[in-house]
């Protein structure tokens, strides 16, 4: 499998416009995830430009999950500078005259699966595979979840089988920022870190890296054996780009008022 | 019906691309063995994994495949409810979840294998269907409907040793559409599954002693139900028993009386259904039937009663 270029300056540049974008979309309604749609900025932007390949017709030729459907604003700020979705779609978010609600709906331009209840990524991303496996498609399937999303029991039940059944084009990443609704992740499930050897454990291959350092995940996904299904943790910052968001349990929910609002754009403001 | 199934469905995988077989270590192994055989990389079985198993077969259906799971009916149903509603209803995907032994099929194993509200449970889906097939010739027919149509569908299947009893059946299985199995001019039964075989006795038994003939109907398709064809029933008969092998609770009986007070029916209507209890009682079938007041005895006294 080979892959083009991936320019990383390109992809940080992207990352604060997508940002600012998230911001701007946040502005329009009150509930919304921009803790947990910053910290996979980098993730997500890492595999659209540069994981997934397309084909002679300009079509992804590799599928995508979003299985933290929470963060699908920065699934639509992506896709939206693709071209995918229209500003129409951005401006109209969450509001009757639009199409595009707080999670990813299945059949809306550029979205494979309706999510937003967690545990259900893995699990479909795997039938993907399974089809792609016995038919012989030359395609990869790449799902991300969240950290607190892997307290799901369904989870586990994916994990432990999707090894057994050579789903080895199935790509799997966690946004291992650390935090859910109201607590550290750590802290309600101690036992659960380190997550890799888990993984591993059970027949994955595992990886964590710095989930803002798009040449870590990237080289972390293309130098992959592709001899077992593969597991990437991102270790992530909830709030991340925004100083006074990082960290905060409280962004999971809130939008940024005119003053923090401001003082966020500006952190976020191209910087070259 | 255990056997019949995996036997139509192997039929359909020769002529229907990208049918998908996947169990939940569903027995039994035998009759699956042709599948199997043929079939080697689209038959999973995805263990004591009831999600998963859903959550495959969605995925599945995402690339265009036809996937059927299957499970003995209240790990078909309950166990995974979240994924069926989210990943095949709300994506209103071509998913057929098949539950195996519904009812009180499992008559000495308890509540836990007991399977007397999925048909209520899965009713209140948006997009769900649902076929409830009474023998395992109409069991075919209903495996074919399922792939016709382009939805997520619950098949409620009884076990083995089903009677035939579609024999004299007066039209083909419609999917949709009530299907008259046993002709009659005077009372009517109508139901669903393989219960109905308490329906022959019953009219056997009030013909011999009464005259007249008593009319079965397999309500096959409970979702969408045929209302139209109901209707027909309740302004053709005087007496109109309603027989499941399901509680009391969202089901055929209370539909019938919600289309009888619509078009102000003056019909008879009397349901015979298990009572909204778990059942606590070890024995046959016809021992937990018999328990919650489902005999033909019973049926009988319910035919008689109205106008």
């Amino acid at each position: 499998m080979s892959f083009g270029p991936f320019d990383v300056a390109a992809s940080k540049k992207r990352c604060r416009q997508i940002r600012r974008r998230i911001l701007e979309m946040s502005r329009n309604v009150a509930a919304l995830h921009v803790g947990g749609a910053f910290s996979c900025t980098e993730t997500l932007d890492t595999i659209y430009y540069g994981l997934m390949r397309r084909g002679a017709d300009g079509e992804f030729q590799d599928s995508f999950i979003l299985s933290k459907g929470h963060a699908a604003i920065a699934l639509y700020a992506i896709l939206e500078q693709l071209r995918i979705l229209d500003t129409h779609d951005i401006e109209t978010y969450c509001t009757p005259q639009g199409r595009l609600g707080a999670h990813p709906d299945r059949g809306l331009p550029g979205i494979e699966a309706s999510t937003g209840s967690l545990g259900h990524g893995l699990g479909m991303a795997s039938g993907m595979a399974l089809h792609d496996k016995v038919f012989n498609q030359d395609r990869v399937t790449y799902v991300v979840m969240s950290d607190g999303e892997l307290q799901e029991g369904s989870v586990w039940e994916m994990v432990l089988h999707a090894p057994a059944l050579g789903l080895n084009s199935l790509v799997a990443f966690v946004d291992y920022n650390n935090l859910q609704s109201l607590a550290y992740t750590s802290d309600t499930h101690p036992n659960f870190y380190p997550i890799t050897p888990k993984l591993e454990a059970f027949g994955w291959e595992a990886v964590e890296v710095d989930g803002h350092d798009q040449k870590a995940v990237f080289d972390a996904v293309t130098s992959r054996s592709g001899k077992a299904p593969f597991f990437v943790v991102c270790k992530t910052i909830k709030g991340k780009g925004v100083s006074y968001m990082e960290n905060q349990p409280v962004w999971h929910f809130r939008s940024p008022n005119d003053e923090e609002f401001q003082q966020a754009m500006q952190e976020l403001a191209e910087k070259d | 019906m255990r056997d019949a199934f995996p036997q139509v469905l192997y039929e359909i995988t020769k002529i229907v691309p990208k049918v998908f077989y996947v169990i939940a270590d569903t027995p039994p192994a035998a009759s699956m063995a042709p599948f199997r055989r043929d079939y080697p990389e689209r038959f999973i079985n995805v263990g004591v994994s009831e999600q998963s198993m859903i959550s495959l077969c969605a995925g599945l259906a995402m690339r265009g495949c036809r996937p059927f799971a299957f499970a003995i009916a209240p790990f078909a149903a309950f166990r995974p409810f979240e994924h069926i509603r989210v990943e095949l209803c709300y994506q209103n995907l071509p998913v057929v979840l098949v539950g195996m032994g519904a009812g009180v099929t499992y008559s000495i194993l308890g509540g836990t294998h007991n399977a007397i509200e999925d048909i209520a449970v899965m009713s209140a889906l948006p997009n769900m269907s649902i076929i409830a097939p009474c023998d395992p010739e109409e069991l075919k027919s209903a495996v074919w409907a399922c792939i016709r149509h382009f939805g997520p569908i619950y098949l409620r299947l009884g076990k083995a040793g089903e009677r035939n009893l579609t024999a004299d059946a007066t039209g083909p299985f419609e999917f949709g559409k009530i299907r008259c199995i046993k002709p009659g001019s005077d009372v009517c039964i109508l139901g669903y599954g393989p219960i109905l075989s308490m329906a022959f006795d019953a009219a056997r038994q009030y013909e011999s002693a009464n005259g007249g003939a008593v009319a079965i109907y397999s309500a096959h398709t409970l979702k969408p139900l045929d209302t139209a064809g109901i209707k027909t029933l309740l302004e053709r008969y005087r007496q109109i028993v309603v027989l499941e092998e399901h509680s009391s609770v969202k089901t055929l009986g209370g539909q019938v009386k919600e289309i009888a007070w619509d078009i102000h029916s003056g019909a008879g209507i009397a349901t015979c259904s298990l009572k909204d209890e778990f059942i606590h009682l070890y024995g046959s079938k016809d021992d937990l039937l018999r328990a919650h007041g489902i005999t033909v005895e019973v049926l009988l006294s319910k035919l008689s009663t109205g106008r």
